[in-house]
Protein backbone atom coordinates (compact mmCIF):
# COMPACT_ATOMS: atom_id res chain seq x y z
CA UNK A 1 0.00 0.00 0.00
CA UNK A 2 2.62 2.82 0.78
CA UNK A 3 4.48 3.99 -0.12
CA UNK A 4 1.85 6.39 -2.04
CA UNK A 5 2.70 7.34 -5.72
CA UNK A 6 3.40 10.90 -6.60
CA UNK A 7 0.07 10.76 -8.64
CA UNK A 8 -1.77 9.17 -5.70
CA UNK A 9 -0.88 11.40 -3.41
CA UNK A 10 -1.40 14.61 -5.61
CA UNK A 11 -5.10 13.26 -6.26
CA UNK A 12 -5.58 12.48 -2.17
CA UNK A 13 -4.38 15.97 -1.51
CA UNK A 14 -6.74 17.61 -4.24
CA UNK A 15 -9.58 15.88 -2.90
CA UNK A 16 -9.01 17.02 0.37
CA UNK A 17 -8.55 20.18 0.09
CA UNK A 18 -11.90 20.42 -2.50
CA UNK A 19 -13.88 18.62 0.81
CA UNK A 20 -12.48 21.54 3.12
CA UNK A 21 -12.51 24.67 1.22
CA UNK A 22 -16.31 23.58 0.21
CA UNK A 23 -16.99 23.06 3.97
CA UNK A 24 -15.74 26.61 4.81
CA UNK A 25 -18.01 28.33 1.97
CA UNK A 26 -21.05 26.74 2.69
CA UNK A 27 -20.46 27.15 6.63
CA UNK A 28 -21.50 30.94 7.08
CA UNK A 29 -24.11 30.09 4.59
CA UNK A 30 -25.69 27.24 6.22
CA UNK A 31 -25.50 28.59 9.56
CA UNK A 32 -27.26 31.82 8.83
CA UNK A 33 -29.86 29.31 6.82
CA UNK A 34 -30.16 26.95 9.82
CA UNK A 35 -30.81 29.62 12.21
CA UNK A 36 -33.07 31.60 10.12
CA UNK A 37 -35.31 28.17 9.48
CA UNK A 38 -34.92 27.48 13.56
CA UNK A 39 -36.17 30.49 14.77
CA UNK A 40 -37.97 32.63 12.33
CA UNK A 41 -41.11 32.58 10.64
CA UNK A 42 -41.42 34.01 7.30
CA UNK A 43 -43.75 33.80 4.03
CA UNK A 44 -42.39 31.58 1.49
CA UNK A 45 -40.40 29.33 4.56
CA UNK A 46 -41.45 25.63 3.16
CA UNK A 47 -40.35 26.92 -0.31
CA UNK A 48 -36.84 27.91 1.03
CA UNK A 49 -36.81 25.29 3.09
CA UNK A 50 -37.63 22.70 -0.35
CA UNK A 51 -34.86 25.12 -2.44
CA UNK A 52 -31.96 24.09 -0.22
CA UNK A 53 -32.92 20.01 0.09
CA UNK A 54 -32.94 19.89 -3.60
CA UNK A 55 -29.73 19.10 -4.20
CA UNK A 56 -30.35 15.78 -1.66
CA UNK A 57 -33.17 14.81 -3.85
CA UNK A 58 -31.93 15.49 -7.61
CA UNK A 59 -29.87 13.59 -9.44
CA UNK A 60 -26.05 15.18 -8.68
CA UNK A 61 -25.78 15.10 -12.88
CA UNK A 62 -28.96 18.00 -12.92
CA UNK A 63 -27.15 20.09 -9.88
CA UNK A 64 -23.84 19.88 -11.99
CA UNK A 65 -25.09 20.82 -14.89
CA UNK A 66 -27.31 23.39 -13.81
CA UNK A 67 -24.05 25.04 -12.47
CA UNK A 68 -22.54 24.70 -15.68
CA UNK A 69 -25.50 26.75 -17.04
CA UNK A 70 -24.91 29.59 -14.18
CA UNK A 71 -21.23 29.41 -13.90
CA UNK A 72 -19.92 28.23 -16.57
CA UNK A 73 -18.16 31.03 -18.88
CA UNK A 74 -20.75 31.76 -20.68
CA UNK A 75 -23.10 31.40 -17.95
CA UNK A 76 -24.45 34.95 -16.43
CA UNK A 77 -23.11 34.59 -13.18
CA UNK A 78 -19.82 33.15 -14.76
CA UNK A 79 -19.75 35.40 -17.68
CA UNK A 80 -20.16 38.40 -14.56
CA UNK A 81 -17.51 36.80 -12.59
CA UNK A 82 -15.00 36.85 -14.82
CA UNK A 83 -15.30 40.25 -16.51
CA UNK A 84 -15.40 42.25 -13.23
CA UNK A 85 -13.53 39.72 -11.12
CA UNK A 86 -11.46 38.17 -13.55
CA UNK A 87 -12.66 34.71 -11.72
CA UNK A 88 -13.26 31.77 -13.20
CA UNK A 89 -14.73 28.61 -11.55
CA UNK A 90 -15.54 26.13 -14.66
CA UNK A 91 -13.14 23.52 -15.28
CA UNK A 92 -11.15 24.37 -11.86
CA UNK A 93 -10.60 23.19 -8.57
CA UNK A 94 -12.79 26.10 -7.29
CA UNK A 95 -15.23 24.99 -9.25
CA UNK A 96 -15.30 21.24 -8.04
CA UNK A 97 -15.13 22.64 -4.42
CA UNK A 98 -18.69 24.69 -5.46
CA UNK A 99 -20.28 21.80 -6.78
CA UNK A 100 -19.28 19.91 -3.31
CA UNK A 101 -20.90 22.20 -0.92
CA UNK A 102 -23.64 22.54 -3.15
CA UNK A 103 -24.52 19.21 -2.84
CA UNK A 104 -23.86 18.97 0.64
CA UNK A 105 -25.31 22.06 1.57
CA UNK A 106 -28.95 20.45 2.52
CA UNK A 107 -26.79 18.04 5.03
CA UNK A 108 -25.18 20.16 7.14
CA UNK A 109 -28.33 22.62 7.32
CA UNK A 110 -30.28 20.15 8.64
CA UNK A 111 -28.07 19.22 11.32
CA UNK A 112 -27.54 22.83 12.00
CA UNK A 113 -31.01 23.24 12.49
CA UNK A 114 -32.22 20.40 14.21
CA UNK A 115 -29.71 21.74 17.08
CA UNK A 116 -30.87 24.65 16.85
CA UNK A 117 -33.92 23.86 17.53
CA UNK A 118 -33.40 21.84 20.35
CA UNK A 119 -32.26 24.53 22.62
CA UNK A 120 -34.38 25.87 24.85
CA UNK A 121 -35.69 29.30 23.62
CA UNK A 122 -35.51 30.40 27.44
CA UNK A 123 -31.93 30.22 27.53
CA UNK A 124 -32.01 32.97 24.82
CA UNK A 125 -34.90 35.14 26.83
CA UNK A 126 -32.47 34.86 29.93
CA UNK A 127 -29.67 35.88 27.88
CA UNK A 128 -31.81 39.15 26.82
CA UNK A 129 -32.78 40.02 30.00
CA UNK A 130 -29.12 40.03 30.76
CA UNK A 131 -28.46 42.62 28.22
CA UNK A 132 -27.61 41.12 25.16
CA UNK A 133 -28.86 42.04 21.89
CA UNK A 134 -29.82 39.69 18.72
CA UNK A 135 -26.23 39.31 18.03
CA UNK A 136 -24.83 38.96 21.01
CA UNK A 137 -27.54 35.68 21.76
CA UNK A 138 -26.43 34.04 18.96
CA UNK A 139 -22.73 33.92 19.19
CA UNK A 140 -22.73 33.61 23.13
CA UNK A 141 -25.51 31.43 23.71
CA UNK A 142 -27.36 29.59 20.50
CA UNK A 143 -24.24 28.97 18.24
CA UNK A 144 -21.67 27.58 21.67
CA UNK A 145 -25.11 25.61 22.34
CA UNK A 146 -25.02 24.25 18.86
CA UNK A 147 -21.74 23.12 18.62
CA UNK A 148 -22.05 19.66 18.14
CA UNK A 149 -24.74 19.98 15.41
CA UNK A 150 -22.37 22.21 13.64
CA UNK A 151 -19.53 19.54 13.88
CA UNK A 152 -22.07 16.95 12.70
CA UNK A 153 -23.19 19.04 9.32
CA UNK A 154 -19.60 19.90 9.41
CA UNK A 155 -18.47 16.25 8.71
CA UNK A 156 -21.45 14.84 6.77
CA UNK A 157 -20.37 17.61 4.09
CA UNK A 158 -17.10 16.93 4.68
CA UNK A 159 -17.66 13.36 3.69
CA UNK A 160 -19.99 14.25 1.13
CA UNK A 161 -17.35 16.15 -0.80
CA UNK A 162 -15.00 13.23 -0.78
CA UNK A 163 -17.72 10.93 -2.48
CA UNK A 164 -19.25 13.63 -4.91
CA UNK A 165 -18.84 12.74 -8.03
CA UNK A 166 -22.36 13.67 -10.51
CA UNK A 167 -22.36 17.55 -10.05
CA UNK A 168 -18.26 17.43 -10.23
CA UNK A 169 -18.01 15.86 -13.37
CA UNK A 170 -20.83 17.52 -15.28
CA UNK A 171 -19.90 21.25 -13.59
CA UNK A 172 -15.63 20.44 -13.68
CA UNK A 173 -15.14 17.61 -15.74
CA UNK A 174 -12.11 14.97 -14.93
CA UNK A 175 -8.90 16.95 -15.20
CA UNK A 176 -6.40 15.52 -13.71
CA UNK A 177 -4.42 17.83 -11.06
CA UNK A 178 -7.04 19.98 -11.33
CA UNK A 179 -10.80 18.88 -10.72
CA UNK A 180 -9.56 15.16 -10.61
CA UNK A 181 -10.78 14.15 -6.95
CA UNK A 182 -11.02 10.16 -5.60
CA UNK A 183 -13.99 9.26 -7.41
CA UNK A 184 -13.31 10.56 -9.97
CA UNK A 185 -10.04 9.08 -10.33
CA UNK A 186 -11.54 5.81 -9.67
CA UNK A 187 -13.94 6.06 -12.10
CA UNK A 188 -10.98 7.21 -15.17
CA UNK A 189 -9.11 4.04 -13.90
CA UNK A 190 -11.68 1.49 -14.34
CA UNK A 191 -12.22 2.81 -17.87
CA UNK A 192 -8.93 1.69 -18.85
CA UNK A 193 -7.78 -2.10 -19.41
CA UNK A 194 -5.14 -3.23 -16.39
CA UNK A 195 -6.56 -0.06 -14.18
CA UNK A 196 -8.01 -2.32 -11.73
CA UNK A 197 -5.21 -2.56 -9.12
CA UNK A 198 -4.59 0.96 -8.90
CA UNK A 199 -8.32 1.48 -8.67
CA UNK A 200 -8.52 -0.43 -5.68
CA UNK A 201 -5.48 1.43 -3.96
CA UNK A 202 -7.53 4.49 -4.29
CA UNK A 203 -10.51 2.73 -2.68
CA UNK A 204 -8.57 2.22 0.43
CA UNK A 205 -7.55 5.21 0.12
CA UNK A 206 -11.06 6.53 0.24
CA UNK A 207 -12.00 4.04 3.17
CA UNK A 208 -9.13 5.45 5.02
CA UNK A 209 -9.40 9.21 4.50
CA UNK A 210 -13.58 8.75 5.04
CA UNK A 211 -12.72 6.69 8.57
CA UNK A 212 -9.94 9.63 9.77
CA UNK A 213 -12.57 11.89 9.01
CA UNK A 214 -15.45 10.26 11.03
CA UNK A 215 -13.35 9.46 14.04
CA UNK A 216 -11.77 13.17 13.87
CA UNK A 217 -15.33 14.35 14.17
CA UNK A 218 -16.72 12.14 16.84
CA UNK A 219 -13.98 13.14 18.91
CA UNK A 220 -14.59 16.47 19.05
CA UNK A 221 -19.19 16.20 18.75
CA UNK A 222 -18.15 13.76 21.77
CA UNK A 223 -16.52 16.59 23.48
CA UNK A 224 -18.49 19.42 22.46
CA UNK A 225 -21.21 17.88 23.68
CA UNK A 226 -20.13 16.99 26.87
CA UNK A 227 -19.20 20.89 27.20
CA UNK A 228 -22.95 21.87 26.06
CA UNK A 229 -24.22 19.25 28.50
CA UNK A 230 -21.76 20.82 31.21
CA UNK A 231 -20.25 18.51 32.45
CA UNK A 232 -16.31 19.89 33.37
CA UNK A 233 -13.95 18.55 30.77
CA UNK A 234 -11.06 17.84 33.29
CA UNK A 235 -10.79 17.01 36.68
CA UNK A 236 -14.28 16.45 39.00
CA UNK A 237 -15.35 13.60 37.14
CA UNK B 1 -38.23 53.59 43.44
CA UNK B 2 -41.88 52.61 42.11
CA UNK B 3 -42.77 50.50 39.50
CA UNK B 4 -46.26 50.88 37.98
CA UNK B 5 -47.94 48.00 35.86
CA UNK B 6 -51.12 48.65 34.36
CA UNK B 7 -51.41 46.12 31.42
CA UNK B 8 -54.05 44.18 29.64
CA UNK B 9 -53.57 40.95 27.37
CA UNK B 10 -55.43 38.76 25.40
CA UNK B 11 -54.41 35.38 24.41
CA UNK B 12 -56.97 33.14 23.05
CA UNK B 13 -59.75 32.76 25.57
CA UNK B 14 -57.51 33.89 28.63
CA UNK B 15 -57.65 37.45 29.41
CA UNK B 16 -55.40 39.66 31.45
CA UNK B 17 -55.92 42.83 33.29
CA UNK B 18 -53.53 43.49 35.87
CA UNK B 19 -53.16 46.73 37.61
CA UNK B 20 -50.84 47.33 41.17
CA UNK B 21 -47.64 49.49 41.85
CA UNK B 22 -44.40 48.01 43.41
CA UNK B 23 -42.11 49.84 45.87
CA UNK B 24 -39.16 49.03 47.18
CA UNK B 25 -39.08 46.01 49.05
CA UNK B 26 -40.95 42.51 47.84
CA UNK B 27 -44.39 42.46 46.74
CA UNK B 28 -45.53 39.12 45.81
CA UNK B 29 -47.62 38.21 42.54
CA UNK B 30 -50.04 35.48 44.49
CA UNK B 31 -52.38 33.21 43.55
CA UNK B 32 -52.70 29.40 42.12
CA UNK B 33 -51.17 28.41 38.62
CA UNK B 34 -52.79 29.75 35.71
CA UNK B 35 -53.82 32.79 37.29
CA UNK B 36 -51.85 34.83 34.86
CA UNK B 37 -48.62 35.50 37.03
CA UNK B 38 -45.89 34.85 34.33
CA UNK B 39 -47.19 36.86 31.94
CA UNK B 40 -47.27 39.78 33.95
CA UNK B 41 -43.98 39.48 35.11
CA UNK B 42 -42.85 38.44 31.41
CA UNK B 43 -44.72 41.62 30.32
CA UNK B 44 -42.47 43.77 33.07
CA UNK B 45 -38.99 42.23 31.91
CA UNK B 46 -40.14 43.08 28.22
CA UNK B 47 -40.31 39.19 26.91
CA UNK B 48 -44.26 40.08 26.33
CA UNK B 49 -45.89 42.58 24.46
CA UNK B 50 -49.24 43.26 25.93
CA UNK B 51 -52.28 43.96 23.92
CA UNK B 52 -52.81 47.49 25.75
CA UNK B 53 -51.45 49.42 28.95
CA UNK B 54 -48.66 50.96 30.54
CA UNK B 55 -45.64 50.16 32.85
CA UNK B 56 -42.97 52.30 34.17
CA UNK B 57 -40.57 53.03 36.59
CA UNK B 58 -40.59 56.35 38.18
CA UNK B 59 -41.08 58.45 35.35
CA UNK B 60 -39.86 56.23 32.36
CA UNK B 61 -41.67 54.52 30.37
CA UNK B 62 -41.26 50.80 29.59
CA UNK B 63 -44.19 50.27 27.82
CA UNK B 64 -46.73 52.18 26.19
CA UNK B 65 -49.32 50.54 23.52
CA UNK B 66 -50.47 53.92 22.93
CA UNK B 67 -47.93 55.57 22.03
CA UNK B 68 -46.22 52.59 20.26
CA UNK B 69 -43.34 52.48 22.60
CA UNK B 70 -42.11 48.93 24.04
CA UNK B 71 -38.41 48.95 25.19
CA UNK B 72 -36.54 46.25 24.34
CA UNK B 73 -35.96 43.79 27.77
CA UNK B 74 -32.12 44.16 26.92
CA UNK B 75 -32.20 47.71 27.72
CA UNK B 76 -34.83 47.96 30.94
CA UNK B 77 -31.97 46.30 32.82
CA UNK B 78 -34.59 44.21 35.15
CA UNK B 79 -33.13 41.11 36.93
CA UNK B 80 -35.25 38.28 35.92
CA UNK B 81 -34.58 34.94 38.36
CA UNK B 82 -36.62 32.53 36.34
CA UNK B 83 -38.71 29.04 37.75
CA UNK B 84 -35.71 26.90 36.33
CA UNK B 85 -32.95 28.88 36.81
CA UNK B 86 -32.15 29.07 32.97
CA UNK B 87 -28.30 28.94 33.42
CA UNK B 88 -26.43 28.70 30.29
CA UNK B 89 -25.00 24.94 30.55
CA UNK B 90 -22.31 25.94 28.57
CA UNK B 91 -20.56 28.38 31.37
CA UNK B 92 -19.34 27.89 34.28
CA UNK B 93 -20.79 29.39 37.07
CA UNK B 94 -18.05 32.62 37.08
CA UNK B 95 -19.50 32.49 33.42
CA UNK B 96 -22.49 32.94 34.38
CA UNK B 97 -22.30 35.11 37.26
CA UNK B 98 -20.56 37.19 35.19
CA UNK B 99 -22.35 37.12 31.69
CA UNK B 100 -24.31 40.67 31.70
CA UNK B 101 -20.59 42.84 31.62
CA UNK B 102 -20.55 41.64 27.84
CA UNK B 103 -23.43 43.73 27.20
CA UNK B 104 -24.12 45.75 30.13
CA UNK B 105 -23.34 49.74 30.04
CA UNK B 106 -21.46 49.39 33.49
CA UNK B 107 -19.03 46.51 33.96
CA UNK B 108 -19.27 45.09 37.46
CA UNK B 109 -16.11 45.28 39.79
CA UNK B 110 -14.59 42.30 41.38
CA UNK B 111 -15.64 44.06 44.42
CA UNK B 112 -19.09 43.89 43.66
CA UNK B 113 -18.30 39.87 42.49
CA UNK B 114 -16.84 39.50 45.20
CA UNK B 115 -19.92 40.27 47.27
CA UNK B 116 -22.19 38.95 45.62
CA UNK B 117 -20.40 35.53 45.99
CA UNK B 118 -20.17 35.86 49.74
CA UNK B 119 -23.50 37.24 50.19
CA UNK B 120 -25.02 34.08 47.87
CA UNK B 121 -22.63 31.43 49.22
CA UNK B 122 -21.41 30.66 45.92
CA UNK B 123 -17.83 30.22 46.66
CA UNK B 124 -16.79 26.98 46.19
CA UNK B 125 -19.16 27.14 42.97
CA UNK B 126 -17.09 28.84 40.64
CA UNK B 127 -15.24 27.20 38.49
CA UNK B 128 -18.07 24.34 38.42
CA UNK B 129 -20.75 23.66 35.37
CA UNK B 130 -24.33 24.23 36.21
CA UNK B 131 -25.04 20.20 35.46
CA UNK B 132 -22.88 20.30 38.31
CA UNK B 133 -25.26 21.95 40.48
CA UNK B 134 -28.04 21.33 42.60
CA UNK B 135 -31.42 22.64 42.32
CA UNK B 136 -30.77 24.79 45.19
CA UNK B 137 -27.39 25.85 43.99
CA UNK B 138 -28.46 26.45 40.59
CA UNK B 139 -31.22 29.21 42.06
CA UNK B 140 -28.26 30.90 43.66
CA UNK B 141 -26.09 31.50 40.75
CA UNK B 142 -29.18 32.72 39.10
CA UNK B 143 -29.89 35.16 41.53
CA UNK B 144 -26.58 36.21 41.62
CA UNK B 145 -26.16 36.22 38.09
CA UNK B 146 -29.48 38.29 37.70
CA UNK B 147 -28.15 40.93 41.11
CA UNK B 148 -24.55 41.22 38.82
CA UNK B 149 -26.74 42.74 36.04
CA UNK B 150 -26.76 45.33 38.59
CA UNK B 151 -30.57 45.44 37.79
CA UNK B 152 -33.55 48.37 38.24
CA UNK B 153 -36.11 46.25 39.33
CA UNK B 154 -35.91 42.43 40.24
CA UNK B 155 -38.31 39.70 39.37
CA UNK B 156 -38.40 36.09 40.35
CA UNK B 157 -40.70 33.70 38.80
CA UNK B 158 -41.72 31.05 41.11
CA UNK B 159 -37.84 30.56 42.57
CA UNK B 160 -38.44 28.02 44.91
CA UNK B 161 -41.24 25.82 42.85
CA UNK B 162 -38.76 23.07 41.62
CA UNK B 163 -37.10 22.68 45.05
CA UNK B 164 -37.68 20.84 47.64
CA UNK B 165 -38.60 21.70 51.35
CA UNK B 166 -35.46 21.74 52.76
CA UNK B 167 -33.86 23.31 50.11
CA UNK B 168 -36.70 26.19 49.56
CA UNK B 169 -36.16 26.97 53.41
CA UNK B 170 -32.88 27.63 52.74
CA UNK B 171 -32.89 29.76 49.56
CA UNK B 172 -35.54 31.78 51.34
CA UNK B 173 -32.85 32.53 53.89
CA UNK B 174 -31.02 33.96 50.84
CA UNK B 175 -33.55 36.08 49.21
CA UNK B 176 -33.97 37.66 52.51
CA UNK B 177 -30.05 38.43 52.95
CA UNK B 178 -30.46 39.99 49.33
CA UNK B 179 -33.74 41.59 50.23
CA UNK B 180 -32.54 43.44 53.20
CA UNK B 181 -29.57 44.70 51.03
CA UNK B 182 -30.46 46.19 47.92
CA UNK B 183 -32.78 49.02 47.40
CA UNK B 184 -35.15 48.49 44.71
CA UNK B 185 -38.13 46.89 44.17
CA UNK B 186 -38.79 43.11 43.90
CA UNK B 187 -41.62 41.36 42.03
CA UNK B 188 -42.33 37.63 43.54
CA UNK B 189 -44.00 35.13 42.10
CA UNK B 190 -45.48 32.21 44.22
CA UNK B 191 -48.33 30.44 44.57
CA UNK B 192 -47.16 29.96 47.78
CA UNK B 193 -48.81 31.39 51.19
CA UNK B 194 -45.64 30.16 53.36
CA UNK B 195 -43.16 32.26 50.90
CA UNK B 196 -45.36 35.18 50.39
CA UNK B 197 -45.69 35.53 54.40
CA UNK B 198 -42.27 35.36 55.19
CA UNK B 199 -40.73 37.20 52.02
CA UNK B 200 -43.38 40.29 51.19
CA UNK B 201 -44.49 43.42 52.48
CA UNK B 202 -47.01 43.62 50.01
CA UNK B 203 -49.20 40.89 48.18
CA UNK B 204 -51.05 41.30 45.02
CA UNK B 205 -53.48 38.64 44.98
CA UNK B 206 -54.09 37.21 41.45
CA UNK B 207 -57.20 35.20 39.95
CA UNK B 208 -57.98 34.27 36.62
CA UNK B 209 -55.95 36.90 35.02
CA UNK B 210 -57.28 39.94 37.16
CA UNK B 211 -56.08 41.38 40.46
CA UNK B 212 -58.28 40.15 43.33
CA UNK B 213 -56.99 42.97 45.59
CA UNK B 214 -53.83 44.23 46.97
CA UNK B 215 -52.52 45.73 50.35
CA UNK B 216 -49.65 44.57 52.85
CA UNK B 217 -49.50 40.83 53.57
CA UNK B 218 -50.91 41.29 56.97
CA UNK B 219 -54.05 42.31 56.28
CA UNK B 220 -54.52 40.38 52.99
CA UNK B 221 -53.56 36.74 54.08
CA UNK B 222 -55.82 36.79 56.93
CA UNK B 223 -58.71 37.02 55.00
CA UNK B 224 -60.63 34.20 54.97
CA UNK B 225 -63.16 35.74 52.15
CA UNK B 226 -60.02 36.32 50.07
CA UNK B 227 -59.60 31.87 50.11
CA UNK B 228 -61.18 30.98 47.00
CA UNK B 229 -59.08 33.41 44.82
CA UNK B 230 -55.97 32.15 46.47
CA UNK B 231 -56.66 28.87 46.11
CA UNK B 232 -54.37 26.15 48.41
CA UNK B 233 -54.47 28.83 50.47
CA UNK B 234 -56.56 28.63 53.93
CA UNK B 235 -57.76 31.95 56.00
CA UNK B 236 -55.37 32.29 59.13
CA UNK B 237 -53.75 35.11 60.83
CA UNK B 238 -50.36 36.43 60.23
CA UNK B 239 -48.65 37.78 63.34
CA UNK B 240 -45.50 39.90 63.60
CA UNK B 241 -43.11 38.12 66.78
CA UNK B 242 -40.16 38.51 68.36
CA UNK B 243 -38.03 34.88 69.81
CA UNK B 244 -37.98 35.89 73.09
CA UNK B 245 -37.17 31.98 74.11
CA UNK B 246 -35.58 28.73 73.48
CA UNK B 247 -36.46 25.85 75.16
CA UNK B 248 -33.60 23.11 74.68
CA UNK B 249 -34.50 20.89 76.62
CA UNK B 250 -38.36 20.28 75.30
CA UNK B 251 -37.25 22.23 71.84
CA UNK B 252 -39.85 24.63 71.90
CA UNK B 253 -39.65 28.56 71.29
CA UNK B 254 -41.55 31.65 72.72
CA UNK B 255 -42.25 33.87 70.47
CA UNK B 256 -43.93 37.36 72.16
CA UNK B 257 -46.56 39.65 70.42
CA UNK B 258 -48.96 42.57 70.69
CA UNK B 259 -50.92 40.20 72.87
CA UNK B 260 -49.11 37.93 74.56
CA UNK B 261 -46.90 34.58 74.09
CA UNK B 262 -46.67 32.31 72.08
CA UNK B 263 -45.60 28.40 72.65
CA UNK B 264 -43.99 26.98 69.33
CA UNK B 265 -41.98 24.31 68.04
CA UNK B 266 -38.80 24.63 67.74
CA UNK B 267 -37.71 27.68 65.18
CA UNK B 268 -34.14 28.00 63.04
CA UNK B 269 -34.28 31.72 64.74
CA UNK B 270 -32.13 33.42 67.37
CA UNK B 271 -33.26 34.71 70.25
CA UNK B 272 -34.49 38.63 69.95
CA UNK B 273 -34.73 37.67 66.13
CA UNK B 274 -38.33 38.99 64.35
CA UNK B 275 -40.53 36.52 62.89
CA UNK B 276 -43.46 36.49 61.58
CA UNK B 277 -45.82 33.02 62.40
CA UNK B 278 -49.31 32.05 60.47
CA UNK B 279 -51.91 30.57 62.42
CA UNK B 280 -54.75 28.39 59.84
CA UNK B 281 -57.75 29.47 61.27
CA UNK B 282 -59.11 26.11 61.05
CA UNK B 283 -56.49 25.66 64.14
CA UNK B 284 -57.92 27.85 66.53
CA UNK B 285 -60.29 27.00 69.05
CA UNK B 286 -62.37 29.12 71.29
CA UNK B 287 -63.24 28.52 75.00
CA UNK B 288 -65.53 30.09 77.46
CA UNK B 289 -63.08 29.78 80.15
CA UNK B 290 -59.51 28.82 80.60
CA UNK B 291 -59.45 24.63 80.26
CA UNK B 292 -57.47 21.98 82.41
CA UNK B 293 -56.20 19.20 81.27
CA UNK B 294 -55.59 19.54 77.92
CA UNK B 295 -52.37 18.96 75.58
CA UNK B 296 -53.15 22.75 74.16
CA UNK B 297 -50.09 24.92 74.91
CA UNK B 298 -51.14 28.24 73.50
CA UNK B 299 -54.47 29.88 75.72
CA UNK B 300 -54.56 33.58 74.97
CA UNK B 301 -57.09 35.62 76.23
CA UNK B 302 -59.35 37.83 74.13
CA UNK B 303 -62.48 39.12 73.18
CA UNK B 304 -64.84 38.56 70.09
CA UNK B 305 -64.66 41.05 67.43
CA UNK B 306 -66.78 39.93 64.69
CA UNK B 307 -68.32 36.77 63.93
CA UNK B 308 -69.21 36.58 60.04
CA UNK B 309 -71.64 33.98 58.80
CA UNK B 310 -70.24 31.42 57.05
CA UNK B 311 -71.25 28.50 54.97
CA UNK B 312 -71.77 24.69 55.36
CA UNK B 313 -72.11 24.61 59.25
CA UNK B 314 -69.12 26.79 59.36
CA UNK B 315 -68.42 30.44 60.89
CA UNK B 316 -65.54 32.64 60.85
CA UNK B 317 -65.02 34.39 64.22
CA UNK B 318 -62.57 37.26 64.72
CA UNK B 319 -60.76 37.42 68.33
CA UNK B 320 -59.29 40.52 69.66
CA UNK B 321 -56.18 39.04 71.27
CA UNK B 322 -53.97 42.75 72.20
CA UNK B 323 -53.75 44.62 68.84
CA UNK B 324 -53.78 41.32 66.90
CA UNK B 325 -57.15 40.04 65.26
CA UNK B 326 -56.74 36.27 65.47
CA UNK B 327 -59.37 34.13 63.23
CA UNK B 328 -60.78 31.32 63.96
CA UNK B 329 -63.19 29.15 62.01
CA UNK B 330 -65.61 26.84 64.09
CA UNK B 331 -68.86 25.47 63.25
CA UNK B 332 -72.17 27.69 63.72
CA UNK B 333 -73.39 24.66 66.20
CA UNK B 334 -70.39 25.37 68.46
CA UNK B 335 -71.46 28.82 67.86
CA UNK B 336 -74.31 28.60 69.40
CA UNK B 337 -73.88 25.64 71.76
CA UNK B 338 -70.71 29.01 73.52
CA UNK B 339 -73.35 31.51 72.92
CA UNK B 340 -70.60 33.49 71.34
CA UNK B 341 -71.49 36.89 70.36
CA UNK B 342 -68.94 40.06 69.89
CA UNK B 343 -67.84 41.48 72.88
CA UNK B 344 -67.50 38.30 75.16
CA UNK B 345 -64.51 37.28 76.86
CA UNK B 346 -63.00 34.41 75.26
CA UNK B 347 -59.49 32.32 75.23
CA UNK B 348 -57.97 31.27 71.92
CA UNK B 349 -56.98 28.09 72.00
CA UNK B 350 -53.80 27.02 69.54
CA UNK B 351 -51.77 23.65 69.51
CA UNK B 352 -48.07 24.61 69.66
CA UNK B 353 -47.35 22.01 66.65
CA UNK B 354 -49.95 24.06 64.34
CA UNK B 355 -48.01 27.29 64.26
CA UNK B 356 -46.44 27.47 60.07
CA UNK B 357 -42.85 28.28 60.61
CA UNK B 358 -42.54 31.51 58.63
CA UNK B 359 -39.85 33.41 59.90
CA UNK B 360 -38.30 36.55 59.01
CA UNK B 361 -38.44 40.22 59.35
Amino acid sequence: MFPLSATELEIVLLSVKIALWSVAVSLPLALAAAYLLARHDFPGKSFVDAVIHLPLVLPPVVVGYFLLLLLGRRGPLGAWLEEWFGIVVAFRWTGAAIACSVMGFPLMVRAIRLSIEAIDPGLEAAAETLGAGRAGIVFTVTLPLALPGILTGMLLSFARSLGEFGATITFVSNIPGETQTLPLAIYALTQVPGGDSAAMRLCVLSIILSLAALVVSETLVRRASRRVLGYDTVGRG
Amino acid sequence: MTLSVAVEHQQGSFRLDARFVCGEGVTALFGQSGAGKTTVVNAIAGLMRPTRGRITLDGETLFDADRGIHIPARKRRFGYVFQEGRLFPHLTVRQNLTYSRWFGSGEPGAADIGHIVELLGLGDLLERRPARLSGGEKQRVAIGRALLARPRVLLLDEPLASLDAHRRNEIMQYIELMRDEVRIPIVYVSHSAEEVVRLAATVVLMSAGIVVTMGEVEEVMGRPDLRAAAGIFEGGTVIDARVTGQDMQYELATLAFDGGVLTVTNLDALIGEPVRVRIRARDVSIALEPPRGISIQNVLPGKVAAISAGSNGVVDISVAVGSVILRSRITRRAVEQLGLMPGLEVYALIKAVSLDRSGGR
